[in-house]
């Protein structure tokens, strides 16, 4: 480089988005639903890949936008046949996800993405694979829980643990007899019980303590929900003897350019949006307990 | 002259200077002066410069000679900065204002994409950029590094933003040396001055009738060509060399660098972080006049019937409180976690993030700070008993 240096062109205008679909609308509980999208150009719908644990930014014009973890698994829309749809399962939380709320079936929205690094699919191969989820958290977890179940050859165990706060805050329901089918545990617990509800109560930590069989040596621990529900499962799996470089966890902060240009998503020395949202625990450990980071 | 590239190093070594010895460098006289203006406008700049504004040293277009702040100078203190007449007529006798040219690369507001509505949905457009290039006349070093730095931010092997892009590929960068120095400047803390000597296109010291030009690039030397310029005597040079001097002489500020990515994360929960919270008033000034700065928000700005919609960048602020808004509620609640963000930011992730400190040293956080904040003090306050 000359010393004016002149950098090089790398990449289009971050900031904007693809003009997209909202095919249709799975309404998961009262303030949570999933939008099953299409990117309008059926060129880019077809091109569009994203791994495991990656985000799209939903972009709602005049309103703003949201950072929205890929759902997507299997066959897409696993209640039906036919191509894919890029799937966000999105909580009611403020302007943009209620400006979404109100699109409704056939609304049109700008997508972008996708963006951050994925879950460890590669770098876990030929682990037992234990995924621990907390509410709406198991949103991001759901890709993965598909991509585990279609290469069952390299993670001799898959295993789920998800609690929620009530029976009715537990996500995908319905998918659950199909994951068990092809092979996943899965083991759910409720803070509180209602009639009709035969699991256990209690938090997911309890889940994790009480697990068997249990070979930390061979297990892989990815976790994402609340961050106080991660600290605790986290600490419950090291004492239990698993190593920290085992645990990966999904970090969320306030994604908005989603590219490291914007300073909104940062924590401690990261930006979430471009070295996670997907950390191995060991990397931001020290800066899980400091308060207002 | 060698071409050189480097960055600011936040290891705080001092880089290697260039040479305007005899034969190294031109000489134009102040008399021919309104010339090279007249050439930049001609070869399609629009030049922007130091000049007067609202009672203090800002940048903004720069036409005739007389622009320039010929004759003043400032004074600089933590939280307090003051136009004073030289007992000289000197054109650059001074050292930073407010302004940066980030204003110019990056400005405070922008227009970035565009949406449309149509009958089958959203029509999402890119904006085009029409600004003519800018000649930046005066850049002093720790600006030059300071550019340096926002390119390591805007122009990465990830994304590169458009709009900076363009405008940093066009921009002619005119250094000018500092030939004193404030109470508030550390350059040489950093590592990036007081003597220009990277990411120039043109690099002059001010002497009493003329200037001596260094060139840096070929884009430097094609501006020259047809103009009065001529060798620089031995004695222009040697008025020139003490005239910088006298620049890294002044500098009395420092920062020691030292761990001090490992010194601000190992300690933050450090009482002084509560001390400074007591002081500060989060009213994000030292934001907005830092040259590196980068962090921005976009808004949703529609028009009346909401058809057309334009994503407008601005400057935002880790001060603001609602900058770390999450799900309802803020992450940093309280100005304690604000400035913590800041510094630490600044003077350690901006290493993690972007392989260089975020500062440069060139204290205008300390000036424009209403209540004084100096974040060397702070440093070296946490240095002092670490936990
Ligand atoms: S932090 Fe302060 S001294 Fe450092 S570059 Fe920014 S404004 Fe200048
Ligand atoms: S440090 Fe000073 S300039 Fe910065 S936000 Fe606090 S009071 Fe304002």
């Amino acid at each position: 480089m000359t010393p004016s240096a002149n950098p090089v062109a790398v990449a289009a205008n971050p900031w904007l988005a693809r003009p997209a679909t909202i095919e249709s609308i799975t309404r998961e509980f009262t303030d949570v639903s999933t939008y099953h999208l299409r990117f309008a150009d059926p060129e880019i719908d077809s091109a569009y890949r994203f791994r495991a644990g990656q985000f799209n930014m939903l972009y709602v014009p005049g309103v703003g936008e949201v950072a929205i973890g890929v759902s997507t698994g299997g066959p897409g829309r696993p209640t039906e046949d036919g191509p894919p749809t890029w799937d966000h399962t999105v909580r009611l939380a403020g302007q943009v996800t209620a400006a979404l709320d109100r699109l409704g079936i056939g609304g049109s929205l700008g997508v972008r993405g996708p963006y951050g690094e994925p879950w460890p699919l590669d770098s876990c191969a030929g682990d037992e694979i234990l995924l621990v989820a907390g509410g709406t958290g198991l949103a991001s977890l759901r890709a993965a829980v598909y991509e585990l179940l279609a290469h069952r050859d390299r993670f001799p165990r898959v295993r789920l643990l998800y609690g929620a706060r009530t029976a009715d805050g537990l996500l995908y329901t319905s998918e659950y007899d199909a994951w068990t089918a092809a092979g996943m545990e899965i083991d759910t617990t409720v803070d509180r019980g209602s009639p009709g509800w035969q699991g256990h109560v209690g938090v997911v930590t309890q889940l994790l303590t009480r697990l068997r069989p249990w070979d930390p040596e061979r297990t892989s621990l990815w976790c994402c929900g609340p961050e106080v529900m991660m600290r605790f499962a986290v600490r419950a799996a090291l004492a239990r003897g698993l190593p920290k470089e085992r645990v990966w966890v999904s970090m969320e902060r306030n994604m908005q350019c989603a590219v490291g240009l914007c300073g909104h998503c940062q924590f401690g020395p990261e930006m979430i949006c471009k070295s996670g949202p997907v950390y191995r625990f060991d990397r931001i450990e020290r800066y899980l307990n400091v308060e207002g980071l | 002259m060698a071409e050189r590239e480097t960055k600011p190093d936040p290891k705080g070594k001092s880089l290697p200077a260039s040479d305007d010895g005899p034969g190294a460098a031109g000489w134009i006289a102040k008399s021919d002066f309104q010339s090279f203006l007249d050439r930049l406008v001609a070869l399609g700049y629009r030049t922007i410069g130091p000049t007067l504004i609202q009672g203090a040293i800002g940048y903004d277009e720069i036409r005739q000679v007389d622009d320039l702040p010929k004759g003043w100078t400032e004074h600089q203190s933590a939280g307090s900065y003051r136009l004073v007449r030289r007992d000289d007529d000197a054109w650059f006798g001074f050292n930073l204002g407010p302004h940066s040219w980030k204003r110019y690369l990056f400005p405070p507001q922008q227009t970035v994409a565009k949406a449309i509505k149509r009958d089958d949905g959203w029509q999402l457009d890119d904006v085009e950029d029409a600004e003519p290039p800018f000649a930046f006349l005066g850049v002093r070093a720790c600006e030059l590094a300071a550019i340096l730095v926002q390119d390591r931010v805007f122009l990465n092997e990830h994304h590169s933003d458009p709009i900076y892009r363009r405008r940093r590929e066009n921009a002619l960068l005119i250094a000018v040396n500092c030939t004193q120095a404030a109470e508030t400047c550390f350059c040489t803390s950093m590592g990036t001055g007081p003597r220009c000597v990277v990411a120039f296109d043109l690099a002059l010291t001010e002497t009493e009738l003329g200037f001596t030009v260094e060139i840096g690039s070929p884009r430097g030397a094609s501006v020259l060509a047809g103009l009065p310029i001529r060798e620089a005597a031995p004695a222009e040079c040697a008025e020139a060399a003490s005239a910088r001097q006298q620049a890294e002489d002044q500098i009395s500020k420092r920062l020691d660098t030292t761990d001090i990515r490992e010194l601000l994360l190992g300690n933050l929960d450090h009482p002084q972080w509560d001390d400074v919270a007591e002081r500060c008033l989060s009213c994000t000034n030292c934001t907005m006049v830092c040259p590196t700065c980068f962090c921005h928000s976009v808004e949703e700005v529609s028009d009346l019937d909401g058809g057309q919609v334009d994503r407008v960048r601005q400057w935002d602020s880790c001060f603001n409180a609602r900058f770390s808004y999450m799900n309802g509620g803020l992450v940093r609640g309280d100005v304690r976690s604000r400035y913590r963000q800041w510094l630490t930011h600044k003077l350690a992730g901006w290493i993690d993030q972007f392989d260089t400190s975020g500062c440069v040293g060139c204290g205008r956080c300390i000036t424009w700070c209403p209540v004084g904040i100096d974040l060397t003090a702070e440093v070296a306050a946490i240095r002092e008993v670490p936990k």
